[in-house]
């Protein structure tokens, strides 16, 4: 049995990785203000951060086809600045996963930060520290659950991630086709050994990464106190 | 320099309201009920309630005024919870770090030499969730005060520790009145801790200021029994320590007489400071034989105050000293009781506690 093209894995980490460290970059500011507000816009910021959790991938991936394509004014943008468009492209892959795993990013962030009180801040205030001080070296290593918790589940839910991908991606090899549009294909063709094989990586990869993370959690429990 | 505070704070069901100037280099219990808003006023100073209106100011500089809020890390505040609140991703050095750190270029005290001081040495490479509830309070302590403070704000520093703790942390907080010029507030619910430690008292109840002035004038006002309540009212004297008898017992000279305690750890001439229960105060208009209590003052009734209940407060001078006894009514009316009246004051020795006895200045 020889293996099948291997490269949708390769790209489908890729975009994982990029995508979780965009959303780490994003979801961190946005999740410490969530938490720390009191402004009535919070209920408002936090259902649009939501709605990915309900929204059926196929409408977040047609209003993102709509945005990034070349006639709305972002794609057109884009395409004058860079030269090539946003759809059918990996930047284009990009914004749509993160946009779509953005609450896997914020919530556990938010919790995080939530769960702190607001205590120590208070309490570094007294201690002349001011509210980046206050942020860097208070907020960020006492919620690094949180980090952690937010990193691997944005990784995770982008791998995992199929219909968002395939309307604003769609499938050029080495450029937007992810292992899950690939298992597809290779279904659609009735080619079940290449499927076979890519479903067991995933399968076994899924399994990997969660074991890892509950194990860390078990043996480095939060200190609490 | 002085704080000076006059601010005011409204949530639905509870105001509060306070104007007083709080003396460098002194330690002002803030004594009163739980809910009566002591720690509020704590975290109106600090900056931490917002809410609050009026003007905060620390020697020339406005903390706070109309229009005017300084943000809590720019004031300088030295906070000590009740809780410690250690940084529990940091070690006891990181914590102390952390407040040495932000106040370089203060010419604040060192942390080696602060940790030398609080006997810290040992604990430094500890994380605070091994500490003791003893050992986080003197590591709150030192960290408030590396932070280079302008005033200390103990809120409750000792409510959590039990009795042997809190004599552990008790004489750092004497050391600190000692040999500091800072204006020093100290929450407490016990009397005991704040006739052993503080030089002046605000009385609190309900979000006001029922009495305040210093600690010898306040706990002999006969009219102040009230406000403090039945089972804390009772002078604070200053005594000197004479010696200390074969029999267990340590003599000390007040300004007319003397008094016999169980055997207390203070160096002979060392100044004590002396509390005693005004309910633990029986008057008698001669001077009483053959009965078993040992501490007999000669006394003079300075004021006698009637409240609402059944009893009568009387505020009594024994040469420089003055004394505050609580008698029923009808003893007052059966005696004659009035003011210039010389009689006896009867000390139950049992009352002279010797966790209420604590160093005086």
């Amino acid at each position: 049995m020889s293996l099948p093209d291997l490269s949708p894995l390769w790209l489908t980490l890729q975009l994982a990785a990029v995508t979780t460290l965009v959303l780490l970059a994003i979801g961190t500011p946005l999740a410490w203000w969530l938490s720390q507000t009191a402004s009535r816009l919070k209920p408002v910021v936090e259902t649009i951060t939501a709605l990915p959790l309900v929204l059926p991938p196929t409408v977040l991936g047609f209003y993102l086809l709509i945005l990034l394509s070349p006639k709305s004014p972002v794609g057109a943008l884009w395409v004058d600045v860079t030269g090539s468009t946003l759809t059918f492209s990996f930047t284009g892959l990009v914004i749509a996963s993160v946009l779509y795993s953005l609450p896997f990013a914020v919530q556990p962030l938010q919790a995080a930060f939530e769960a702190l009180g607001r205590a120590p801040f208070e309490l570094a205030a007294t201690l002349r520290a001011g509210p980046l001080d206050r942020f860097a070296t208070i907020a960020v290593p006492m919620a690094g659950r949180g980090f952690l918790t937010a990193a691997v589940l944005s990784f995770a839910h982008t791998i995992g991630e199929f219909g968002v991908v395939l309307m604003v991606g769609g499938n050029i090899p080495g450029q937007t086709k992810v292992i899950s549009i690939a298992i597809y294909e290779q279904v659609e063709t009735i080619n079940y050994a290449d499927a076979h094989v890519l479903s067991a990586i995933m399968l076994v990869f899924a399994f990997a990464v969660l074991l890892f993370v509950y194990t860390l959690n078990r043996r480095f429990p939060v200190r609490v106190g | 320099m002085a704080l000076e505070v006059d601010i005011s704070l409204s949530y639905p069901g509870f105001d509060l309201a306070v104007k007083h100037r709080f003396a460098p280099g002194r330690i002002t219990a803030i004594f009163g009920r739980s809910g009566s808003g002591k720690s509020t006023l704590l975290r109106i100073i600090a900056g931490l309630e917002t809410g609050a209106a009026g003007s905060v100011t620390m020697g020339g500089t406005v903390w706070q005024a109309p229009g005017i809020r300084l943000a809590p890390e720019a004031r300088g505040v030295g906070f000590v919870f009740q809780d410690a609140r250690l940084f529990a991703h940091l070690t006891v050095d990181g914590n102390l770090s952390y407040a040495a750190n932000r106040a370089k270029g203060l010419k604040g005290p060192g942390l080696d030499m602060i940790a030398h001081d609080f006997d810290l040495g040992s604990l430094l490479q500890r994380r605070p969730v091994g500490l003791s509830g003893g050992e986080r309070q003197r590591v709150a302590l030192a960290r408030a005060l590396l932070m280079s403070p302008r005033v200390l704000l103990l809120d409750e520093p000792l409510a959590a520790l039990d009795d042997a703790r809190k004599h552990e942390i008790l004489p750092y907080l004497e050391r600190l009145r000692d040999h500091s010029d800072l204006p020093i507030l100290y929450v407490s619910h016990s009397m005991a801790e704040v006739a052993r430690i503080a030089s002046d008292i605000v009385v609190m109840q309900a979000g006001n200021v029922l009495r305040s002035g210093t600690i010898e004038d306040v706990l002999s006002d006969p009219s102040a029994v009230p406000v403090l309540g039945v089972r804390d009212a009772g002078a604070v004297i200053a005594a000197r320590v004479v010696t200390h008898h074969a029999d267990g017992l340590t003599e000390l000279a007040v300004s007319q007489s003397v008094l016999l305690l169980p055997r207390m750890d203070a160096k002979i001439g060392a100044m004590v400071r002396v509390r005693i229960p005004a309910q633990d105060v029986i008057l008698s208009l001669h001077r009483p034989e053959g009965l078993s209590a040992l501490n007999i003052l000669p006394v003079v009734i300075a004021a006698i105050y009637q409240g609402d209940g059944p009893g009568v407060a009387i505020g009594l001078r024994s040469g420089e000293d003055r004394l505050l006894a609580r008698v029923t009514q009808r003893s007052a009316a059966a005696l004659h009781l009035t003011e210039g009246l010389a009689c006896f004051a009867v000390i139950k020795s049992v009352a002279v506690a010797h966790g209420d006895i604590g160093a005086a200045r």
